[in-house]
């Protein structure tokens, strides 16, 4: 046989069904569910708020600015806020240096480039000395459908490995306007996931405090344990409703902090004896699957977990729906996954 | 009393200064070799090229404290090339920030002093420099930072030629210049040499000083072994206000030591046992001659 093999899973398909209505990739693409209360810009907001109380803070970012939110606080602070240009090294760099001098940075760029790119900046300039810098990822995992170029499917894998940087992925709006002061606050480097744009507002339903380090118990439940971060969060909150109807008991344990993790409760909350699935919206190498189970490996605690994340792949481009549903982010997938596994 | 005009019996100000220098870039360049014999091996040859630099920085140039080298209102001197860490040490100890004798630590186990400066081991070490291109980036966000404190405070990075390979470097360069940051000063050490041999064959860089003023600097290429065309480069450049100062100064690896000034160029030099006195001697002869040259 002549023809090449492929193993090339991103190709795009054709079909050979009738015309349907196209869906179309977008760079910024809503994550929100449909009906679903958003907020806009909760980080720019949150940040020129602090910014307020707070004149050390100053903002950066890499020409990205009006797509990281961070042009909220430019308006709010212009002589605090400085333009880097299409320049990640030098931003996180620079970043430093502001913190050096006393100054609490928060700069932001995408995910992809403040970790690939940028890695050795952030590891010995920021991390090393241990400043106060606080690094601002957009489009983590798979919140655009631009293709691999942009999608941060592995900043969390990326990231974990570097000494004394805190890692936090939040779920929503509520989670994003309380993180931000807090990481402010915290004395050391922090990378955070953001969300940006008309953003889900969730976790005002719930009896919830964002508290760095900590995980959160936001819904009890007798059959599954959804221990989830990130935007998955609210995915595992709306999937556990629905599992309700089928007489399926689901707690959600939210993990915001990704490092350092939250070993004790993580530890507690699985020794329950239910099913234990992760959640997050990222590759299912070195992010929260393997935090978790590495926590768990290290205790002698023999639970099984149940990976929800993306393949470890490069994924296709496409419109946000379609591959939320094709890599198993959805709330339908996740649902189908419970009920697979139990 | 009037000024006298016999200058053979009373040195003008200017060579007064320039004499003290001398004395100063002597001692870093000794400093240098007691603290490579320890190790019988070393950057040796760079810290030799760039003491002139060094001695005209501390002694002349920089404002800081010694007993206060955290104070908010120093100059910064970053040290982007942690190899040179050895002759920075010698430099720190001729500022009065370390003590002399805890240069013979250079390189030991728990010593204050690695082989690669590290900001967080050494008083008045700025930055972890050693991977290569990171300096500008960070002395860019510390002017940036203390002009926006209302500080008066300037940022000196010195780097290599080698480190102009690094696309970094032109980042943290077009930044300076965007933000006009004449608060910063570049100091660009030409040795012409890097790890795998001569910088003409590894990656050609010249003409280093057209490259600057393109990316919108002030360039002054100076003769960095010239302690006297230094002093006049560095008051031109502080002097320098809306946009920022490099100065391109050639070195040259070895400088003081002529039977390491003639062997064979190399990024980490070798020197045998018993040659490290006769490099002590030779740089002491070369430091009469240089100081009656200039009398």
């Amino acid at each position: 046989m002549n023809a090449p093999v492929t193993s090339n899973t991103n190709a795009p398909v054709t079909s050979t069904n009738a015309p349907r209505k196209l869906t179309t990739s977008a760079m910024i693409a809503s994550i929100a569910e449909e009906g679903q209360r958003t907020a806009r810009a909760p980080f720019g907001h949150a940040l020129a708020r602090i910014a307020e109380e707070r004149p050390e803070i100053v903002g950066l970012s890499a020409d990205l600015a009006k797509y990281t939110d961070m042009h909220i606080f430019r308006e709010a602070h212009p002589g605090r806020f400085f333009q880097m240009g299409m320049a990640e090294q030098s931003m996180l760099g620079a970043a430093a240096g502001l913190a050096e001098v006393g100054l609490v940075p928060f700069a932001s760029t995408y995910s992809v480039f403040a970790t690939r790119r940028a890695y050795d900046f952030l590891c010995l300039d920021i991390a090393e000395p241990g400043l106060n810098v606080n690094v601002v990822g957009a489009l983590p995992g798979l919140t655009t459908g631009y293709g691999p170029s942009h999608q941060a499917t592995e900043d969390l894998a990326i990231l974990r490995g570097m000494p004394g940087l805190t890692i936090v992925d939040p779920a929503d709006s509520v989670d994003i306007e309380q993180a931000v002061p807090a990481l402010a606050a915290a004395p050391g480097p922090t990378y955070l996931r953001l969300l940006r744009g008309a953003v889900p507002t969730v976790l005002d339903e719930y009896d919830y405090r964002f508290e760095l380090g900590r995980a959160a118990e936001l819904r009890t439940g007798r059959d599954v344990l959804f221990i989830s971060t990130g935007l998955m969060t609210t995915r595992a909150l709306t999937a556990a409703k629905e599992l309700a109807a089928d007489h399926i008991d689901a707690a959600v344990l939210h993990v915001p902090t990704i490092k350092p993790l939250d070993s004790e409760t993580i530890l507690r909350e699985t020794a329950k004896g239910r099913l234990v699935v992760t959640l997050e919206n990222h590759t299912v190498i070195g992010g929260l699957a393997e935090s978790v189970a590495s926590c768990l490996a290290y205790a002698g605690a023999g639970v099984r977990i149940v990976p929800i994340g993306l393949p470890d792949a490069f994924l296709a481009a496409g419109a946000l729906p379609t591959l939320h549903d094709r890599y198993g982010l959805s709330v339908s997938a996740i649902k189908s996954r419970v009920q697979q596994e139990l | 009393m009037s000024s006298s005009t016999d200058s053979t019996l009373t040195p003008s100000p200017t060579a007064q200064r320039i004499s003290a220098l001398h004395d100063a870039a002597y001692r870093i360049r000794r400093h240098a070799l007691d603290m490579g014999e320890v190790q019988g091996q070393g950057y040796i040859g760079q810290a030799l090229g760039v003491a002139d630099i060094l001695a005209v920085a501390y002694k002349d140039v920089l404002n800081y404290r010694p007993e206060e080298p955290d104070w908010a209102e120093r100059d910064r001197f970053l040290l982007s090339i942690g190899h040179y860490a050895i002759a920075l040490y010698a430099a720190l100890a001729e500022a009065g920030i370390l003590d002399v004798e805890e240069l013979s630590t250079y390189g030991s186990d728990d010593s204050r002093l690695p082989m690669s400066g590290m900001a967080s081991y050494t008083p008045g070490m700025e930055i972890s420099g050693g991977s290569l291109g990171h300096g500008l980036g960070v002395a860019a966000g510390m002017a940036l930072g203390l002009r926006h404190q209302g500080s008066r405070a300037r940022v000196y990075n010195l780097l290599s030629d080698g480190e102009l390979d690094e696309g970094s470097t032109w980042e943290a360069a077009l930044a300076c210049a965007h933000h006009g940051l004449d608060n910063v000063t570049a100091l660009v050490d030409v040795n012409a040499l890097q790890a795998d041999g001569p910088t003409t064959g590894v990656l050609r860089t010249e003409p280093v000083t057209d490259k600057w003023e393109a990316f919108g600097w002030h360039a002054v290429r100076v003769d960095g072994n010239d302690i006297g065309a230094l002093l006049t480069s560095f008051d031109a450049v502080r002097a320098h206000r809306g946009s920022p100062s490099v100065l391109v100064c050639d070195t040259r690896i070895g400088r003081g030591v002529p039977l390491l000034e003639t062997r064979e160029k190399a990024h980490f030099m070798r020197v045998e046992e018993h040659e490290w006195q006769l490099a002590r001697d030779q740089l002491a002869e070369n430091h009469r001659d240089r100081k009656e040259s200039h009398a």
